[in-house]
């Protein structure tokens, strides 16, 4: 069976002062459909990047290497082409939910609109988007559907942007730090939800993510990058069991947990005794 | 005035503030002591950030009272504020809109220093804004660059080294290591830690990683819905939570271990 999301070697590099600075370095993973894919590493190491490559969505990056969907690569596709593929196969969450939210526009209309370029009635449209965003834990989901984005609480905001990314059902969802600003019952929440639609409609989902109590509790998967490439990928249990790369265990090792002892300092993964071991 | 302040670094009374009528912070007062970290959890939209908002002066509470030092910030004079400004300084929930896309990170870390008059010097303030760079695990190289050509976690180390340049007394921070990797986390954790030994920083912790509010802070403020439900030190809230609300919110912290997980879930 073939993936429905295949990354063979993916390269990205951005315009330097010194020429182009390479920022991906040979990202090769793939999400089946109906799988949950956990993608996390260190900040700066090309998650959000890899994301944005799949869309297409940085215009200044070169990319090379090949992003499979559905076995096409999108990457030899036509932008009128890709435009097809940006709105009707993948859903995105930004990383950064305000930017992706226009500010003029109020937040039902914006959820909306997926659903009104594909010809829903607006009546159907509003009942869908209200439901949806009472289903994410949004209170007085109706009444607030009129508001705008300053109008909401980051969080509440969050939760927007992912109403926006799921409504139209897209066979994948890409979600970047999805729930950094949310508490956690809200947050159990929205995971909840995620895995319904992803055992439902069989919506795959690669989720980008820091926090390793949520991927051990969503993922199949998890990839775990560092400098621009994967460095280890595997089924959830066996990350978290046996991490065989030592930047995995570093990081495993940084969680803080509810239940350690506060006056214990917290460990940074060891990047001196890294450098001999990686490359 | 008879300044009768005690040792609060930061003192906040009867905090009212609604928006088209709808209550939302309805009377919040808490203290903050000298080196003092105090964690503000609560669901989303129970008003944390508001709060912040208000301590900050940056949104106009309905009515209240709040004291940095026992200086009155409400009511202080355009000339007050700028001292209050330098000694008050917070990092936003959101460090994409809150960081001027035209300045680079160097010039954006070494504005306060420049507005506030603190290193003349420019070769100095550089020497400091790159010193802050690498304190939060970013480099030297990075300070020509713009904001927009980093990463989500990186943006955020920008605005903490930026609000940490002036060295304010009170640090207001919104969920400011809920981007960072674990390993990043834990760096800026420990930096927090050892700034409040040093330094004496106070600061009010908005974050909803109750395992990181744990770690950090002194006390904890549980908010539901626009009131305090909960204060009290870290360590008896945790294992005696006396609200419904607090409890469950402890209940929902995932662990990182598939296998737990997947038992939590199944009930
Ligand atoms: N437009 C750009 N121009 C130049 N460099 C960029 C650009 N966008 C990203 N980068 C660089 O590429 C690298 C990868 O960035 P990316 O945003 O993918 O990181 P990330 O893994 O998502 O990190 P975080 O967890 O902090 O969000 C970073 O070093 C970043 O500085
Ligand atoms: N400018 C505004 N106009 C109208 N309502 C607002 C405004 N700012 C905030 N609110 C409302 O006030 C309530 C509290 O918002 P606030 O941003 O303080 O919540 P929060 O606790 O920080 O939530 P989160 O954890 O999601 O960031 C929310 O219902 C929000 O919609
Ligand atoms: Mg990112
Ligand atoms: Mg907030």
């Amino acid at each position: 069976m073939t993936p429905l999301l295949e990354l063979d070697d993916l390269r990205a590099s951005f315009p330097g002062p010194d020429g182009p600075v390479e920022v991906l370095r040979g990202v090769t993973m793939s999400v089946a459909a109906g799988e949950k894919v956990a993608l996390v590493g260190e900040s700066g190491s090309g998650k959000s990047v890899t994301a944005r490559a799949v869309l297409r969505l940085d215009r200044d990056a070169s990319l090379s290497g090949r992003v499979l969907l559905d076995g096409k690569d999108v990457l030899g596709l036509s932008e009128r082409a890709m435009r097809d593929v940006r709105g009707a196969r993948i859903g995105l969450v930004f990383q950064d939910p305000l930017a992706s939210l226009n500010p003029v526009m109020t937040i039902g209309w914006q959820i909306m609109q997926p659903l009104l370029i594909r010809g829903v009635k607006k009546k159907e449209a509003r009942r869908r988007g209200v439901e949806l965003l009472g289903r994410l834990g949004v209170r007085d989901a109706d009444r607030r559907f009129d508001d705008y984005p300053h109008q909401f609480s980051g969080g509440m905001r969050q939760r927007v942007v992912i109403a926006i990314a799921v409504i139209a059902e897209p066979a994948l969802l890409i979600a970047d730090e999805p729930t950094t600003a949310l508490d956690v019952r809200v947050q159990a929440q929205v995971l909840t939800l995620l895995r319904e639609l992803a055992a439902e409609r069989s919506m795959s989902v690669l989720l980008i993510t820091h926090d390793l109590g949520i991927v051990a509790g969503f993922a199949d998967r998890v990839v775990v990058m560092r400098h621009g490439a994967p460095v280890e990928q595997g089924v959830v249990d066996d990350i978290y069991a046996r991490p065989q790369h030592p930047y995995t265990r570093g990081l495993l090792a940084s969680v803080p947990r509810i239940d350690d002892d506060p006056s214990r300092r917290l460990s940074t993964v060891d990047e001196a005794a890294l450098e001999g071991e990686v490359r | 005035m008879t300044a009768v302040t005690g040792v609060s670094a930061l003192s906040v009374r009867n905090l009212v503030k609604s928006f088209g009528g709808r209550p939302v912070v309805k009377g919040v007062s808490f203290d903050l002591a000298p080196g003092e970290v105090l964690g503000l959890v609560g669901e989303s939209g129970s008003g944390k950030s508001t709060v912040a908002r208000c301590v900050a002066r940056l949104t106009k509470p309905d009515s209240g009272e709040i004291r940095l030092g026992g200086r009155d910030v409400l009511g202080a004079s355009r000339r007050e504020l700028r001292t209050l400004r330098r000694d008050m300084q917070m990092v936003f929930q959101d460090p994409y809109s809150s960081l001027n896309p035209r300045m680079t990170a160097g010039a954006l870390i070494e504005e306060g220093l420049l507005v506030h008059g603190i290193e003349p010097d420019r070769r100095k303030r550089r020497d400091r804004a790159t010193a802050l760079l690498e304190t939060v695990g970013l480099s030297a190289a990075d300070a020509d660059r713009h904001p927009r050509s980093f990463s989500g976690g990186q943006r955020q180390r920008i605005a903490i080294a930026r609000a940490l340049a002036v060295e304010p007394k009170v640090l207001i921070c919104d969920e400011v290591v809920s981007s960072l990797d674990v390993s990043v986390q834990a760096q800026v954790l420990n930096l927090f830690r050892d700034l409040r030994e040093r330094l004496d920083l106070s600061i009010l912790f908005i974050a909803h990683d109750l395992a990181v509010v744990h770690y950090l802070c002194d006390r904890v403020a549980v908010l539901d819905q626009g009131s305090l439900v909960e204060i009290g030190p870290c360590g008896e809230i945790y294992r005696r939570p006396a609200h419904p609300y607090t409890r469950s919110l402890l209940d929902a912290v995932p662990v990182p271990d598939p296998a737990a997980e997947r038992a939590r879930q199944a009930v």
